[in-house]
């Protein structure tokens, strides 16, 4: 096993010791200036936001690999954003991407279970004893949105998409207690894969279509991918570096 | 119908660390092995965009596939065990080097005390502190007699560390050096040492400096990337069986490597194993393997799950509290403290798996456990293993776990918390132990391995101890607020807790309350050696893969031995006090 020339493909080290991030580059304007003041619902296509980088070429990828309805995507869109929302910070969920990175995910071996146990019998279990629905992910997902419609209906006589956030967020809170029947599964085991994606498409790579332009990073100061910080580690004062994403890290194209 | 091959002399059922020990041991001997390794192979070839904590440290690519298998679980026998269908509270490994690929690399040596935890447990408290549902064993060997073991292993893997004042002793140092001091190691140092504690550098398999062990294999200066624990090294820093065992046993022309080879059954007349069933995965063929010597070298789940179902040695039965195989099997608490640090930022997204300082002055018999109502306790921590955003968002604790609040307080203190954990040891307890499910099955149709574990009474009062030793650490660091971890009203499947699962073929003196003896040899078949942390007679507070690499030697030395002399390699000590 060829094991020790490694060493070759490692990155030129960059940082930016104790300074704020530098605007310009890849990084656009930064997250304050693109992002905030922007209405991000009404914005370009009903949900689907424009993105948050200075960037003006078109992203092909923000496109719809499982959803079939718009209203489905919505839904899921407003959800998220009530779940990692804009603040002070910087962007919320809808600017990340993070609903088309869910949209991906759903469509690919996450959605369908692939690398999980889904043989019968299926029975509920205890609290202690996970995941125990015949529902893939995708089908939890669908059965979750349509149920989050149903109940903004039958508690507010209205869409969940025209529910002040306030309101979106008490059909959220009774999802995660258990409270909303739904078929095939419990709506907090819903409503616990529909928080750890919206987590999770915040921050993991932007290859996956979240975390946008690196803002999510960005806003924990999290500098991604870095190959060593051997000459750093022994030093007292918070190093702030320039994120980068995987995408510097390949060297074919 | 299967396919018979010719004869070999050793065959090994898994290809991690321990089985890449005995090919690498046995093949230099001049004896042929065969490896079979059900997954695929790997290098760090394939970890050059492993930076990706979505992939591998959220959907666990390089864990077990649990579509093929995976266990059943319940707290307690009159529950309804069912499958853990997704990855959880721990991550079984699979593919060449198994989960020694992924391990942080924290490597310690058990203590004394563990190797003969019911002797001297008695000595100093008097017989049976704990009560009779609580199965406590010796383990048939002192530590005196595994140290030369622990040496050899450290030395293959180069480990990086300095003296533990408080720890196993040490007849040799360590082969390299600690690895780096940093504020945050520092700062616990400073506080342990200002509590009268004994703090030191924790034992490293992510090597403070380039390292050429002693069979020539090349392991790299570690970069402190950040990203180790469940991940592969790019730069073969890592203490891998990859970077060691394994390219020394292809060395040496003895050892035939098969991946994709998924053993279903181990062939037994009676009497002695006659060799190993296994499936070719990408094929669908299947062969029967015979060998001379077979050895289980697979996670503990496999070990004890192929002897059930191949029929070997005789099933645990909690009720009559007779039978060996499955017995025993414990787990580790986690106790531990949150500190919330509201003017300091630290540069917790730096860092190495073993990356930390520790104290051993709450671990095994190294306090007075005179006037509390449990035994041993665990080494408490800090490490610094590179905190990646998705899966560190620790918020005080009335935080709610979404929302605004929750977005802003995650992000507030991503960088400002530090907390101090220990590995609790985990006692072993009659109703806890590993059977066959009576009704799921993997892909070939075989049944699953059942697991019925619950917290024992043992565990809550340790975890609240060593709870708040840890606080005591984390206020002297300077924290403004300091919050506890407390244990949950049931062991839960679901969240991630640890990946060190012991015990169900354990090692011990006598045959009628162990499965192998200190050689890792079964009492009932001859010429079948299982290996690893399933000989655990109960688990220690210490991360296992020291002593699991220690317990390798041991069984390589005595499948040498074997291969002499035939028959028992120890002659056994029937104490029938318990049956």
């Amino acid at each position: 096993m060829a094991e020790n020339n490694e060493k070759t493909t490692m990155s030129r080290r960059r940082f930016i010791k104790n300074s704020s991030y530098v605007a310009g580059g890849a990084i656009g304007g930064g997250v304050l200036g693109t992002v905030l003041g922007r209405n991000l619902l009404n914005d370009n296509q009903g949900t689907a936001p424009k993105e948050s980088s200075g960037d003006s070429s078109q992203n092909f990828n923000r496109a719809l690999m499982y959803f079939t309805r718009e209203k489905d995507f919505n839904i899921l869109s407003q959800a998220t954003e009530r779940i990692f929302p804009e603040d002070d910070n910087g962007p919320g969920a809808i600017a990340l991407g993070v609903p088309f990175f869910i949209d991906h995910q759903l469509a690919g071996a996450y959605g369908h279970n692939d690398r999980e146990y889904m043989q019968g019998p299926f029975y509920p279990g205890s609290d202690f004893q996970g995941y125990q629905t015949r529902l893939k992910r995708h089908e939890v997902f669908d059965v979750g949105i349509q149920a989050m419609d149903r109940e903004s209906q039958k508690e507010f006589d209205a869409s969940f998409e025209e529910l002040e956030g306030e309101q979106q967020d008490q059909i959220l809170k009774k999802l995660q207690d258990g409270d909303v029947e739904l078929k095939g599964v419990t709506s907090s085991t819903f409503f616990e894969l529909l928080r750890s994606a919206t987590i999770e498409g915040a921050y993991s790579d932007p290859l996956y279509g979240g975390n946008g332009n690196m803002e999510g990073w960005m806003m924990k100061e999290f500098p991604g991918n870095y190959m060593s910080y051997i000459d750093e580690i022994g030093e007292e004062e918070f190093i702030t570096k320039e994120p980068k994403a995987l995408r510097a890290h390949i060297s074919t194209q | 119908m299967a396919t018979e091959l010719e004869k070999v002399e050793i065959v090994t059922v898994g290809v991690g660390w321990t089985g890449g020990i005995i090919a690498a041991e046995l093949a230099k001997e001049g004896a042929q092995v065969v490896g079979l390794e059900r997954g695929k192979g790997r290098s760090t070839e394939d970890f050059q965009h492993i930076h990706d904590e979505y992939r591998y440290a959220i959907r666990y690519e390089l864990m077990q596939d649990l579509s093929r298998e995976t266990i059943t679980f319940r707290n307690h026998r009159d529950e309804r065990a069912l499958p853990m269908r997704q990855l959880g509270s721990f991550l079984l490994g699979e593919g060449l080097g198994g989960a020694g690929v992924h391990w942080n690399g924290q490597t310690w040596r058990f203590l004394p005390y563990d190797l003969e935890i019911k002797s001297k447990t008695d000595e100093r408290y008097g017989e049976n502190k704990l009560g009779d549902d609580y199965t406590l064993q010796d383990w048939g060997i002192s530590y005196d007699e595994l140290e030369p073991y622990f040496y050899q292993f450290e030395k293959t893997a180069g480990i990086s560390g300095e003296e533990n004042p408080k720890g196993a002793p040490r007849n040799n140092p360590y082969p390299t050096p600690p690895m780096k001091e940093t504020p945050i190691t520092q700062r616990f140092k400073d506080a342990a040492n200002s509590l009268n504690l004994n703090p030191f550098h924790i034992p490293s398999g992510n090597l403070s400096e380039t390292y050429e062990n002693p069979d020539g294999e090349t392991i790299n200066q570690c970069q402190y990337c950040g990203f180790c624990e469940r991940f592969g090294c790019e730069y073969g820093a890592k203490s891998t069986p990859n970077m060691t065992v394994i390219p020394t046993a292809l060395g040496t022309d003895n050892f035939e490597l098969r991946m994709h080879s998924n053993v279903t059954e181990l062939m037994y007349d009676g009497d002695t194993v006659t060799g190993v069933r296994y499936t070719d995965l990408q094929t669908g063929e299947e062969f029967i393997q015979p060998a001379d010597i077979v050895v289980l070298t697979s996670y503990v789940m496999n070990n004890v799950r192929l002897l059930l179902n191949s029929g070997i040695g005789r099933p645990y039965d909690p009720e009559t509290r007779s039978g060996v195989i499955g017995k025993n099997y414990c787990y580790q608490i986690l106790p531990g403290a949150n500190g919330f640090f509201e003017e300091e930022k630290f540069n917790t997204y730096m860092g190495a798996g073993s990356l930390g300082a520790a104290v051993d002055d709450y671990n095994g018999d190294n306090f007075d456990h005179s006037d509390v109502d449990f035994i041993h306790g665990g080494v408490a921590a800090i490490t610094q293993t590179g905190q990646r955003p998705i899966n560190n968002n620790t918020v005080p604790n009335d935080t709610p776990n979404w929302g605004a609040e929750f977005k802003s307080q995650s992000i507030k203190y991503y960088h400002r918390v530090l907390a101090v954990g220990a590995q609790g040891a985990s006692i072993p307890h009659r109703n806890n132990y590993l059977s066959l499910d009576p009704d799921y099955k993997d892909i070939f149709g075989q049944p699953l391995l059942r697991m019925t574990y619950d917290y024992t009474e043992q565990d809550r009062k340790l975890h609240n101890y060593l709870s708040e030793k840890c606080a005591e650490i984390v206020r002297e660091m300077g924290a403004d607020n300091v919050e506890p971890r407390e244990i949950s009203d049931h062991y839960n499947i679901v969240p991630y807790q640890t990946t060190h699962n012991t015990g169900g073929v354990i090692m011990g003196a006598d045959p009628d309350t162990s499965a192998v003896n200190n050689y890792l040899q079964m009492w009932d078949v001859d010429n079948l050696f299982v290996v690893g942390a399933s000989a655990f007679a109960h688990n220690g507070g210490y991360n296992p893969t020291g002593t699991v690499g220690a317990l390798a030697y041991r069984a390589a030395e005595g499948i040498k031995k074997f291969r002499e002399e035939n028959g028992q390699l120890v002659q056994g000590k029937r104490s029938s006090k318990q049956v």
